[in-house]
């Protein structure tokens, strides 16, 4: 992955609207064949950031190149080898839907006679065979989406910016969708902002989380997860005196903290136990159980997730 | 060069695919006709003289609805955010649009030809006035249609594009009438008489064709359809 070009370099880029910040200092890069997941709460900056990678805005101080070419200076060069699909997927309402798609692919300059078999191609790619013959403006917004995303692919882009691709779908679409991204993110550069997590873990080889503007983590969703309150939780389910299994607990080797949870009956109880490493945790509550003659009912060792990474990272007190 | 030819098919289409554009037309011609027809007979005189003394004011309602839609529809729907993603430059977009909506008016102007046609089968007429009247007509338009493109651009409400274009297009008619002329100082009465829209309409309308009122007209639709393209490039620093 490390010998592969940056697609897209950002440096120190900010961008205010009047007295409010939207993008703070913000510096990333894409490689080539590298599906980046845009991470944040609402109004973080992920959009107005995005819209400054495609030409729609400028920043007030920093650097952005896509493909090479400045943001700025060589904007035209930028957009011609952008796809791009805005939030929520704006269309024009009154044109067709080959229509639509026709206007843009002449506006991206592909030639006549390639047209028709990109567009057939789109229609078929995704999904969108059974409203060809429809006004964008009659269709639902799942298809709305689905028009959205063709547009931005129609001109095979090397780089694609996608806000959002999958609101608005059922869960059926999205996972259609997300296979097509996972399926060209291999060859080509794409940066989606989502704030859907799973999302994230299932197409995204790495995830930048921003909040306020600003950059708050970078890494590999495993990554992410991994540094998150040292790594796994692991769930216990154990049979007796409260007070006495709990200090037990507390002090197997490795253990970082200890909660109680819930009485299932009298005398069962549930713990929370934190730990760096679950896979021998696990082994030692086994026996330190049998060795008590405590009967456990559950025992089971989870991994931190990125949702827990996000919300620790972007929680506002 | 491309890119205007596509543009302007899109926004041209778009006119056709809503009822409006034949509504539009309909009212255009039926209101002209029926306002000119009806003292025709009275003043009994083979001449398009009261056709082309309406024209402005009925500009004044017809153009800024016919631009109304151009910018405001496309933000208030966010599809600015595509087209100006595309490779397209600021100024292609702006012709595009200025170019459909040209030849949109020209159109309903063009119908109206039937007019002159039953003047000159009913009598005699100069043909000077009506050539001239004409070519006002389209260069009258297209003043109009940059201005009210360029207040389209303003906002994201129609009908706020619509009055405020209204209101600019007859301000920019107004200045060079006699009685606006009348109550200026000397000094300001030639620059006054030369930035009206209107004076420049009635010496073409007498079928003089001066150079100065065409070089006018063109750059009042320069001036706008440039200040239109700044407008837009100042968006992306907003």
């Amino acid at each position: 992955m490390e010998a592969q070009p940056a697609m897209i370099e950002v440096r120190n880029l900010w961008k205010s609207f009047g007295e409010t910040v939207a993008v703070q200092d913000v510096s990333f890069d894409v490689r080539k064949g590298e599906v980046l997941g845009f991470l944040g709460p609402n109004a973080a900056g992920k959009t107005t950031t995005m819209r400054i990678l495609t030409c729609y805005l400028s920043a007030d101080r920093g650097e952005a190149r896509v493909g090479g070419y400045d943001v700025f200076e060589e904007s035209l060069e930028v957009r011609r080898r952008v796809g791009y699909l805005p939030e929520s997927a704006p269309l024009y309402m009154d044109q067709g839907v080959v229509e639509c798609l026709e206007f843009v692919s002449e506006l991206r300059g592909i030639p006549g006679r390639e047209r028709a078999s990109r567009i057939r191609r789109m229609v078929e790619v995704c999904g969108l065979g059974d409203v060809m013959h429809k006004t964008i403006g009659q269709l639902s917004r799942g298809f709305r989406q689905r028009v959205g995303l063709a547009l931005s692919l129609v001109h095979d882009p090397d780089i694609l910016v996608l806000d959002e691709p999958t609101s608005g779908l059922d869960p059926n679409q999205i996972v259609e969708i997300r296979d097509l991204i996972r399926r060209i993110g291999r060859e080509k550069t794409v940066i989606l902002s989502t704030h859907i997590l799973p999302e994230v873990q299932v197409t995204c080889d790495r995830v930048i989380i921003i909040d306020r503007g600003k950059l708050v983590a970078s890494g590999t969703p495993e990554e992410l997860a991994s540094r998150q309150g040292g790594g796994t939780s692991i769930h216990v389910e154990i049979q007796g005196p409260q007070e006495e299994v709990e200090s037990a607990l507390r002090g197997l080797a490795g253990v970082t903290s200890v909660s109680w949870k819930a009485a299932k009956r009298a005398d069962r109880h549930c713990y929370v136990l934190k730990a760096s490493d679950g896979e021998t945790l696990t082994e030692e509550v086994f026996r330190l159980a049998v060795r008590r003659n405590w009967v456990l009912s559950k025992l089971s060792a989870e991994k931190a997730s990125l949702e827990e990474v996000f919300s620790a990272l972007t929680s506002r007190e | 060069m491309r890119n205007i030819w596509t543009l302007f098919k899109k926004e041209f289409r778009s006119y056709f695919n809503s009822p409006i554009a034949y509504i539009f037309i309909t009212v255009f011609l039926v209101v002209m006709g029926w306002l000119v027809m009806t003292g025709f007979f009275i003043e009994n005189r083979a001449s398009m003289r009261a056709f082309f003394g309406l024209l402005p004011w009925a500009f004044l309602f017809f153009v800024p609805a016919a631009t109304m839609r151009l910018w405001a529809e496309e933000k208030k729907l966010g599809t600015t955010e595509l087209l100006m993603t595309l490779p397209v430059r600021d100024h292609e977009v702006v012709l595009g649009k200025f170019l459909a909506s040209f030849s949109f008016v020209s159109l309903a102007v063009a119908l109206s030809f039937s007019l002159p046609i039953t003047v000159a089968a009913l009598g005699n007429p100069d043909p000077g006035p009506i050539i001239g009247g004409y070519l006002g007509a389209f260069l009258m338009g297209g003043a109009y249609l940059s201005i009210g493109l360029f207040v389209s651009g303003l906002t994201e409400n129609q009908i706020v594009a619509f009055i405020v274009g209204f209101v600019l297009c007859f301000l920019m008619f107004i200045v060079g009438a006699e009685f606006v002329l009348f109550s200026l100082p000397h000094w300001l009465v030639p620059v006054f008489k030369y930035l009206g829209l209107g004076s420049h309409f009635d010496s073409i309308g007498r079928g003089v064709i001066d150079s100065r009122d065409i070089i006018y007209y063109l750059s009042v639709i320069g001036f706008f359809l440039w200040l239109n393209v700044r407008w837009i490039e100042s968006r992306r620093w907003a």
